[in-house]
């Protein structure tokens, strides 16, 4: 973990309005400055009203995760001193509006206490509150007041006297400070050398997938509002037909995968994006497109289940239906990012695997990495390959079969306009020619073909890098994860490191078909498997005890927020001391027996198999 | 192996072929007697004199009896799950719009577990002709009452007869603000002929409903040709609530165009719209910019 991080929350209640916009706004002053920043939010399920909060941590280095707790507090009313004082930690900094809340009287916490509502008086704005803060901790951060100054006009550029209004708030903010609590600021970051000039973006992860599919050619996108995929289908429809291209706002999940279908059977690179309750509107279509053959992208931001649940908050609970949600065996592949930036070249792959294979690609993006707005170097177009589709030539003089077996399981396809090339993609089981057979031959030789298809695509895992490997490869505990708790357990690894505990880190980002040599030579090499996840049921930890018959340790989180650093160092620790020598104390050896009784597959299986 | 960014734009070359040559050599797997039969033969006489190339011809379909059709026409075909076929069908002809997309099915795919789609086709009004072929009955699960069943009507699923009324779907149609709604008869294959052509010439979304008995499990041949009737000369299509009138009489099944009228379709808007916003040289590179610090 960097030790010159800052992390400051900002709390209040929506209704007043401009909370998220107070935390975004200093977020881009600090990016504007050089720095790294990584934000991370609550809104309630509300439009308007109920109390949210906006978190950014501030860092020369790259950072890795929300933080743990907070360096300095930004509270607009009372409520939000009570409910987030305890994150403060010792030492640190409160700014309340001094004219509605009181700050606590005992404490190791140092209160800064600004009469917002005065100060807006004073320049006649009283809106400016929101800006008035911004400049304030601009100040007490030292950050350059010019580049506020930029951030803000692009903020606010389009109305001069909204401008105007709004830069003499900044100023008003940083001149009290200055005046009134600290000439010299607390709080001192200072950019990387030459940071500034480096290309960084300041992005959601929502927004770098949807300009990875504008990267990977998709030029067809259908989808339904739902939070938190919207963003994606807004970008889309602001951007795609300025590339040539078609964004449909369908009538439900199913329509908009059914279109999907459509389009790539018409020959574009398509996707949809949704979250759990539309995935599990999609299965059937998911098993026609694995039965059809058809390439398509279907992302799905997870939030908090089941039902409607939690639908502004976390969760990984969906690999299970997107492994096992179709019905019977429909080959497909799933694949899950990891950040904010692997979105970017994630959703390339995801694209480049449906079109190689013919397969519907299921891609696990979640809310918390969806939302997050995070500086991320500059994306590497260089690094953008685009698979092809495998076309049948109409000038070959062959017959055309589009079922037709190959060893690969890969048919050439045609595209409606080819002249020979007529076929029809045929949900009932078929023949090579695409017309409906039930007889055994057609029926072993399809299902072979589709599944050896998924097959051959698994080993794609090395050639395009579909993993994260990082930690102590000589380690006996092993952390085997996925998705974007990769930031939390990364900075919990580097923790344990400095004690003296290895710690090897493996985050596969295909997840269907499992990697079975990567999973297999990483586990085989550890004492210890700890599988963090945020879901109730470990639902990778369970796929990975089926699949390859190891005992792991399931660490769960299913409350809709990430993990803390420390949740995963406490866990890294006591794994640590279950592994150490025996002969220590009974009281270690009942934890012990504990905790491996909580998953073990039954041992006689493997015995009868 | 070409790059399917771009997918080929064919030029729309008529095609010379005898209905005979827009079989595929499946052979239809309908009971003997069904409507629809006369609603292929119709179909390929159709498709035939609008000289449509068969690999410029998409048909999509969902799931029943109807939903087969696809399998026995020599063109680009899509047999779809239940009730989706409308929106696979908006997918394609957004991807190619130089394609000729018809989607076909029955009541049951269309009106029950399709019904979602429907005000939506019409009210995007992509050109798309939608052939309807009503039998009134789940026929391929076997005999089990439809939204446009008859009230009272027996069957496995209603052994007491049914309670719900039926569906009217012209009038659904011509509500929901359809720019071209019509009616047909299996078994009067020349004017089914025409109005598939004229459904398929239409410039947007063509709703055509087919009276295409199920000899099997509901036999209403009889009683088709008994309330059937052209719609009088004296109807004009361009007025709707005329249109609404005789979609309205249960009395008498009207046959025939009861509506139309020239509105821009979603595909040309669309388009419209993206040479509009399109900028040369506008790409990833121009998109990732306005994301920097």
């Amino acid at each position: 973990m960097p030790s010159n991080t800052l992390t400051v929350r900002v709390g209040g209640d929506s209704a007043a309005g401009g909370i998220i916009t107070t935390g975004e706004v200093f977020a881009r002053i600090a990016a504007f400055a050089g720095l790294e920043v990584y934000t991370t939010r609550t809104i309630p399920a509300e439009i308007k009203g109920g109390h949210v909060m906006f978190q950014v941590r501030i860092a020369p280095t790259e950072v890795w995760s929300q933080g743990d707790e907070l360096d300095m507090l930004v509270a607009f009313d009372q409520q939000s001193i009570e409910r987030y004082l305890a994150l403060v930690r010792p030492g640190g900094i409160l700014v309340y509006n001094s004219n509605d809340g009181n700050p606590p009287t005992t404490g190791d916490i140092v209160p800064y206490g600004l009469p917002l509502n005065d100060l807006a008086k004073s320049i006649n704005f009283q809106r400016g509150r929101n800006i008035i803060t911004i400049g304030a901790l601009v100040k007490l951060f030292d950050l350059p007041c010019e580049g506020a100054t930029v951030v803000i006009e692009r903020q606010f550029g389009r109305k001069k006297e909204l401008l105007e209004q709004n830069l003499l708030a900044l100023r008003t903010g940083y001149d009290y400070v200055e005046q009134n609590i600290s000439a010299t600021a607390p709080y001192q970051l200072k950019p990387r050398q030459g940071a500034q000039k480096e290309e960084r973006l300041v992005l959601s992860g929502n927004q770098s997938l949807s300009m990875g599919a504008i990267a990977a050619g998709c030029r067809f996108f259908a989808g339904y509002p739902i939070t938190p995929a919207s963003d994606i289908m807004e970008f889309l429809a602001a951007e795609l037909p300025r590339v040539g291209g078609t964004m449909i706002q369908a009538e439900d999940e199913i329509a908009a995968l059914a279109m999907v279908l459509g389009a790539s059977y018409g020959g574009l690179r398509a996707m949809t994006a949704t979250s759990g309750p539309g995935l599990a509107l999609m299965q059937e279509l998911i098993g026609h497109a694995a039965m059809t053959e058809l390439p398509a992208v279907i992302v799905d931001v997870q939030r908090a289940g089941p039902s409607t649940g939690m639908p502004t908050k976390v969760t990984q609970g969906d690999l299970r239906m997107s492994v096992f949600g179709t019905n019977d065996d429909a080959p497909h592949i799933v694949l899950a990012p990891v950040s904010v930036e692997d979105n970017f070249y994630q959703i390339i792959h995801a694209f480049n695997l449906a079109e190689k294979y013919q397969v519907p690609v299921i891609f696990l993006s979640d809310q918390d990495m969806s939302v997050r707005m995070q500086t991320v170097p500059a994306f590497d177009l260089t690094r953008v390959k685009l698979e092809p589709r495998l076309l049948w030539d109409p000038e070959s003089g062959e017959k055309f079969a589009r079922y037709k077996d190959t060893p690969s399981g890969v048919s050439p396809m045609s595209l409606p306009g080819m002249k020979g090339g007529q076929y029809v993609a045929e949900g009932l089981e078929h023949n090579a020619e695409g017309e409906p057979n039930y007889d055994l031959h057609w029926r072993t030789t399809n299902m072979e073909k589709r599944a050896r298809k998924v097959r051959l695509a698994q080993q794609e895992i090395e050639s395009l890098q579909l993993y994260e490997r990082l930690g102590d490869d000589r380690a006996d505990i092993g952390i085997l994860g996925w998705g974007s708790t990769i930031g939390q357990v990364m900075e919990a690894v580097e923790r344990a490191h400095a004690d003296g505990i290895k710690v090897a880190v493996l985050y596969p980002k295909m997840l269907y078909p499992l990697p079975r040599a990567l999973i297999e030579e990483f586990i085989a090499k550890r004492k210890a498997i700890i599988v963090p996840e945020l879901n109730y049921a470990g639902q990778l930890a369970r796929m990975i005890q089926a699949e390859f018959w190891r005992e792991v340790i399931s660490l769960r989180k299913f409350h809709g927020t990430p993990f803390k650093t420390r949740e995963v160092y406490a866990e890294i620790k006591r794994v640590n001391e279950l592994l150490k020598p025996a002969p220590k104390r009974a009281a270690k050896k009942a934890t012990a027996k504990k905790v491996t009784a909580r998953k073990k597959p039954a041992p006689k299986r493997k015995a009868r198999r | 192996m070409v790059m399917t960014l771009e997918p080929p734009k064919y030029i729309f070359d008529p095609a010379n072929l005898t209905p005979n040559d827009y079989k595929s050599g499946v052979p239809p797997v309908w009971c003997p007697g069904c409507g629809d039969y006369g609603v292929l033969a119709s179909f390929l006489k159709a498709i035939s004199e609008l000289r449509i190339p068969r690999e410029q011809l998409a048909i999509v379909s969902g799931i029943g009896c109807s939903s087969r059709f696809p399998a026995f026409v020599e063109a680009y075909g899509f047999h779809g799950t239940h009730g989706r076929a409308l929106p696979i069908a908006a997918g394609i002809k957004m991807a190619r719009p130089d394609l000729i997309v018809v989607t076909m099915g029955g009541d049951g795919d269309a009106f029950s577990i399709g019904m979602g789609h429907i005000p939506h086709a019409i009210r995007r009004n992509m050109d798309i002709t939608y052939i309807v072929m009503d039998n009134e009955i789940y026929g391929l699960t076997k005999g089990q009452p439809s939204p446009t069943s008859p009230i009272g009507i027996l069957q496995k699923a209603s052994p007491y007869g049914t309670v719900e009324r039926p569906l009217n779907p012209l009038q659904l149609a011509l509500g929901c603000g359809a720019t071209w709604v019509a009616r047909g008869f299996s078994s009067k294959p020349k004017e089914l002929g025409e109005l598939i052509k004229a459904a398929i010439q239409h410039k947007g979304f063509s709703l055509l409903q087919v009276l295409s008995p199920c000899v099997t499990f509901y036999d209403t041949y009889d009683h088709f040709k008994s309330i059937t009737k052209f719609l009088p000369a004296e109807h004009n299509p361009r007025d709707r609530t005329s249109a609404l009138k005789y979609a309205l009489d249960e009395q008498t099944l009207y046959m025939g165009v009861f509506y139309q009228e020239e509105s821009e379709a979603f595909d040309a808007g669309y388009a419209a719209m993206r040479a509009r916003v399109t900028t040369p040289n506008y790409g990833v590179r121009e998109i990732m910019n306005k994301y920097m610090r």
